[in-house]
């Protein structure tokens, strides 16, 4: 793993300044994330846990502070610097999956290496290859429409992993399914950290949030707890034992 | 991004909302077919005239009594007139040594009847001299002409236009050498013309024989209807036309009293008329590709906020502004393009219709489809650059968030 954190913030701040009121999404927040972290970012609306994500996902710059990324200063950066950046060094895993329905799950996959320039040869055999590490590889040229939302999350994810990038954020991944598909695609983050990935998962939900392995909880902007949790959930466990339960109830 | 990904989310996008691509491009399909249509229906008409006036002979200038007003060639009421045209005004002209005159020719026109054995037909008869083939480019097709002689000695000759000879003779062979009634004259057939039409009227119709024979023995007149001079170059038809209204004016003592028809006068009329038509459609191309860009422009701002969220998400993995700009500019052009293109398709279909259901022939004009399709690709381009801005500068944050 590299020598430096994979996320460094500094006194960050962001201000919204809308007329007469000026809001304080972040005040002041520092923090690191070294490499192969699984962190949960947790707080009630408003408590400026999205305005974090936005900034690190280099899709907002903040008003005042520091943010490296990967070793790099990204909060001076330009339009398209960052958009270089979040090709090359994010992956975005959204709640409610942002698959283009006229593309089939592989060119959906193959999506950012299109504005990473690669050849279309390439990017067939890579976006292939990821699609079956999220055990997809047999629903390739299904559109989305046609997968169900735990399938189309992995989809999201495949495309999140495809230009290998050093963070993967996920914002609310499991909010919009069910118990069974939110478990799956926990077991996939877990799996995907095992190997050594970052992870930045916004939740509100403590049953996700205790997937990780430090969960740091938002309140007014601020930090106001890092907490780290002795005994991460295994999604594994918990699918079995969903399984066991349906089993149970079908004979009914 | 490169073009080639870009023309691709293009035609994915395009073809994914193939009735709205379609209302879309429709104004720009209508003005350009409407433009290869009507241009070659002009084009078609306009050959048609000047060929028409070609087939005349060529390097003509006319000269008529009375003065015409209004556009040459138009057939306008005239002052004066009658017995203004001399004989010798004609020998004259024969006579004056300018280098620029080729051949002058009278022409006399009268209606009669002309009898063969039991068949007789009314017919022109055109009192005319021996120049008159080659300045009407207009050739015998069996015998010959007749001559300076037969002028000279006022000869009973006559040359039949073909429809005539076939009408009296069945064949052209075999009216060489007939005696035929001709108003009050009998007169041997030494030849008979080729087919020829003016577009106007057939010149198979009409008789020739030389104008003293006309004039000493059909009409009883030394007047002349027109005299028509040719010169050796088209560039010298200004240069003879000028001499033409010195010499009449001398010799009538009035410039009021005859006027000059110049065939480049008519031509460069015609020339003018079919470019101011020209410049009409011009006109109503650009007003209708206008309207089409409009409709091109209004479907893209739809389509830019439909798509609000897949614009969010391309910039989220990685989609620089210019490449969102470019995908919508290609996506607009594009619309453009192959509306310009079923546009030429249409107009050709249109004036090939045109061309078999009137009776104007048309011609396919290549520049006008080519300049049509280029402009209705620039409306897209233009018209898509507004939008793309737009969408190019969409926040991703509130771009992700749209519902």
């Amino acid at each position: 793993m590299g020598q430096h954190p994979v996320i460094k913030v500094e006194n960050l701040w962001k201000i919204y300044n809308l007329g007469e009121v000026k809001v304080e999404a972040l005040r002041g927040i520092s923090f690191e994330v070294t490499a192969g972290e699984f962190i949960a970012v947790m707080g009630p609306s408003g408590s400026g846990k999205t305005t974090l994500m936005n900034i690190l996902g280099c899709l907002d710059r903040p008003t005042q502070g520091h943010y490296f990324l990967d070793g790099q200063e990204v909060s001076k950066l330009s339009q398209n610097e960052l958009a270089h950046v979040r090709n090359k060094k994010i992956g975005f895993v959204f709640q409610n999956f942002n698959l283009l329905p006229r593309l089939t799950a592989l060119q959906n996959v193959e999506l950012p290496l299109i504005y990473a320039d690669l050849p279309p040869q390439k990017r067939k055999e890579r976006a292939e290859e990821v699609l079956r590490s999220v055990n997809l590889a047999e629903r390739a040229h299904h559109y989305p429409n046609q997968l169900s939302g735990g399938q189309q999350q992995r989809v999201a994810i495949a495309r999140a992993l495809v230009n290998d990038p050093p963070l993967i954020l996920a914002d609310e991944p499991t909010g919009n399914l069910d118990t069974h598909s939110s478990e799956e695609i926990m077991q996939i983050l877990q799996k995907l950290n095992q190997q050594g990935k970052t992870i930045i998962l916004i939740t509100h939900e403590r049953d996700i949030a205790e997937h990780c392995r430090r969960v740091l909880h938002f309140r007014d902007g601020q930090i106001v707890d890092n907490e780290t949790v002795e005994q991460p959930i295994k999604a594994e466990i918990i699918l079995s034992e969903l399984l066991q339960e349906e089993e149970a109830v079908e004979p009914v | 991004m490169n073009l080639s990904e870009s023309l691709h989310s293009a035609i994915l996008s395009i073809s994914g909302n193939k009735l709205r691509s379609f209302l879309t491009m429709l104004g720009i399909i209508i003005g350009v077919a409407a433009v290869v249509a009507m241009v070659s229906l002009g084009e078609g008409v306009t050959e048609e005239i000047v060929g028409q006036i070609g087939s005349l002979g060529s390097n003509q200038i006319t000269i008529l009594p009375g003065r015409s007003r209004g556009v040459p060639g138009a057939p306008v009421a005239r002052r004066g007139g009658g017995d203004i045209l001399e004989w010798d005004h004609y020998l004259d002209l024969e006579q004056v040594s300018f280098p620029a005159i080729k051949n002058v020719i009278a022409e006399n026109t009268v209606s009669a009847v002309a009898t063969y054995g039991r068949e007789s037909v009314i017919t022109r008869v055109v009192g005319t001299t021996p120049a008159y083939p080659e300045v009407r480019n207009f050739q015998v097709e069996v015998g010959h002409f007749f001559t300076q002689r037969d002028l000279e000695q006022a000869e009973r000759v006559a040359v039949l236009g073909k429809t005539i000879a076939q009408d009296l003779f069945l064949s052209p062979q075999a009216a060489l050498g007939k005696k035929i009634r001709i108003g009050g004259i009998t007169a041997t057939v030494v030849g008979v013309m080729e087919e020829k039409s003016t577009g106007f009227q057939d010149l198979g119709e009409q008789i020739l024989i030389p104008i003293t024979t006309m004039q000493k023995r059909l009409t009883g007149s030394e007047y002349l209807q027109t005299i028509t001079v040719q010169t050796q170059k088209e560039e010298e038809l200004d240069l003879v036309a000028k001499f033409l209204e010195v010499f009449f004016t001398n010799r009538l003592g009035d410039p009021d009293k005859f006027s000059i028809f110049n065939q480049q006068d008519v031509l460069d009329t015609i020339n003018q008329v079919t470019g101011t038509m020209t410049l009409f459609l011009a006109a109503i191309t650009g007003i209708s590709l206008l309207v089409g860009g409009i409709g091109i422009m209004n479907i893209m701002l739809v389509s830019v906020t439909e798509r609000t969220r897949e614009i969010g998400l391309r910039k989220a993995i990685g989609a620089r502004p210019f490449d969102i700009l470019l995908q919508f500019v290609i996506e607009s052009s594009l619309l453009s393009a192959l509306g310009g293109l079923i546009g030429i398709v249409l107009g050709i279909i249109g004036s090939q219709l045109v061309a078999r259901l009137s009776p104007y022939q048309t011609i396919i004009s290549p520049e006008a489809a080519i300049i049509a399709f280029s402009i209705s690709v620039g409306v897209g381009l233009f018209f898509g650059i507004y939008p793309a801005r737009r969408a190019s500068q969409l926040d991703p944050i509130t771009a992700l968030r749209y519902e």
